[in-house]
């Protein structure tokens, strides 16, 4: 990580264009990083394609145009093959092609975006975001606590004290909840990894632009609730006596340098947790894909099951996964035909709820209280899975 | 010297403490180390984002973990 050295080197007083050239080749460097990146990302499929059957000496299934096709998830010809043994060695070179294919190409995504991610955010911080909040007009601030949710940092673990700051310094408590509602929900990650699982089909920009626009619009009505229910009663009376505490806020004066050093700490961070998260959702779909007999699985989310969005809200709440780790599983379930808004109304129910964060909310805010959030997400994000089953039919 | 690390208990802050008291223990320097868990003195702090690590009352990183280095640039 040279950005490191450079941020030392940056901190002594120097001329003008010494102090320019670390921002400089840093850019290069990043710039040489992003080509790197991009070559062997667009390579990849030819290269897992390359090592299963060239390497590994598997059997090609059919025509090589088909067995990509097999890699993108959404193709099931082995109808046609008649010799079982043939078929089993088939089937293996399929499943090493997507492994070889699968894995690699999620971790470099995930990659990039948790990298820039950590760069934007290093912009904002909750702090910031509280001064930006406090104080206004309920409506305006449950607006852009929307759009901050989105960009601020947030571990569900700070929820408690982030909810007691925020209602502290004057933040309406609507768009407390706003935010709290849209930090999670609307998840970056998924986002991207949603927009490269749809690659190809015409639901591609729909499905991103309609996950965050819902998203948005589950934090906003959440919001309005609990401003138009006037709900301040059930927060816990302690939190509501506070007065505003000190205002501590690290004022670094981040250069550029330190800003890709905090992207790299982001892929660190997220990196050493998610792995196994992704190891398991790619581990899931792969079963999904070899054993799990259709019929069986549209028999529980098939697109005519009303109860399908319910039992996906009921499975994915619960539920504690890295969107990371959720995609390949939500894809092996797309190729297998299950509608596009159960698997929205899963994901979401998933990244959105948590249970851990409302036993730490219980903290501060009484249980009744809980159980409206956590209804009005819910009800939410049911709207969204009937909503897209009906308009995204395929 | 005084080291404060504000945490709610989440795997972040516990790694927030074990890097500071890995930093004392390297560098040999005996600085006391308090942890806040109290919502309310972590919100009375100031702090809404956990972990959080204050030197002698004043906050050096909030909402992450420091690094090793990091500590030690502050202690030394």
């Amino acid at each position: 990580m040279p950005a490191a050295a450079e941020h030392q080197q940056s901190t002594t007083p120097a001329p003008r264009r010494a102090r320019a050239w670390p921002t400089v080749r840093t850019v290069i460097l990043l710039l040489l990083g992003l080509a790197g990146w991009l070559y062997l990302y667009l390579h990849l499929a030819r290269f897992a394609d390359w090592y299963t059957y060239d390497v590994l000496g598997y059997q090609r299934a059919v025509e090589k145009a088909q067995s990509i096709k097999i890699i993108e998830g959404c193709a099931c010809l082995n109808a046609a093959i008649p010799d079982a043994q043939a078929m089993a060695a088939q089937r293996g070179g399929q499943a090493a092609a997507f492994l070889l294919y699968q894995l690699p190409h999620t971790f470099m995504l995930l990659f990039l975006v948790v990298f820039l991610m950590g760069i934007v955010r290093s912009w904002f911080s909750a702090e910031r975001t509280r001064r930006l909040l406090a104080g206004r007009h309920p409506l305006t601030a449950r607006i852009l606590a929307a759009g901050l949710g989105v960009v601020t940092p947030f571990c569900s673990c700070s929820a408690a004290p982030l909810f007691i700051g925020f209602v502290a310094a004057g933040v309406p408590l609507g768009a407390t909840f706003t935010f709290l509602v849209a930090a999670p929900l609307v998840d970056k990650i998924a986002l991207v990894l949603l927009f490269d699982t749809f690659k190809g089909t015409p639901l591609q920009w729909p499905i991103v632009l309609l996950y965050l626009g819902t998203g948005l619009a589950i934090a906003l009505c959440t919001g309005w609730l609990v401003d138009r229910l006037r709900l301040q009663r059930y927060v816990e009376a302690w939190v509501l006596a506070m007065s505003d505490g000190a205002e501590a806020e690290v004022r670094e004066r981040l250069s550029f340098n330190d800003r890709v050093r905090l992207g790299f700490v982001a892929v660190q961070e997220i990196f050493g947790r998610v792995w196994l998260f992704v190891l398991i959702g790619v581990a899931v779909g792969a079963v999904l894909h070899a054993v799990v007999p259709q019929a069986w699985l549209l028999g529980a989310f098939g697109a005519e099951r009303w109860w399908s969005v319910p039992l996906a809200v009921l499975v994915g709440v619960p539920m504690y996964a890295n969107p990371a780790g959720l995609i390949p599983v939500v894809q092996a379930l797309f190729a297998k035909g299950v509608p596009v808004g159960t698997l929205l109304a899963l994901m979401m129910a998933v990244v959105g709820l948590s249970l851990p964060e409302c036993i730490i909310l219980r903290k501060v805010l009484q249980t009744r209280l809980i159980l409206i959030f956590v209804g009005s997400v819910a009800t939410g994000i049911l709207i969204v899975g009937y909503v897209f089953n009906l308009v995204l039919s395929r | 010297m005084q080291i404060k690390v504000y945490g709610t208990g989440c795997a972040k802050c516990r790694k927030a403490e074990t890097i500071v008291r890995r930093a004392l223990a390297e560098t040999g320097n005996t600085a006391e180390v308090v942890r806040v868990s109290d919502l309310k003195e972590i919100v009375m702090a100031g702090v809404l984002r956990t972990p959080a690590v204050a030197v002698d009352d004043a906050m050096k990183v909030i909402g992450r973990a420091p690094t090793l280095d990091e500590v030690k640039g502050w202690i030394g």
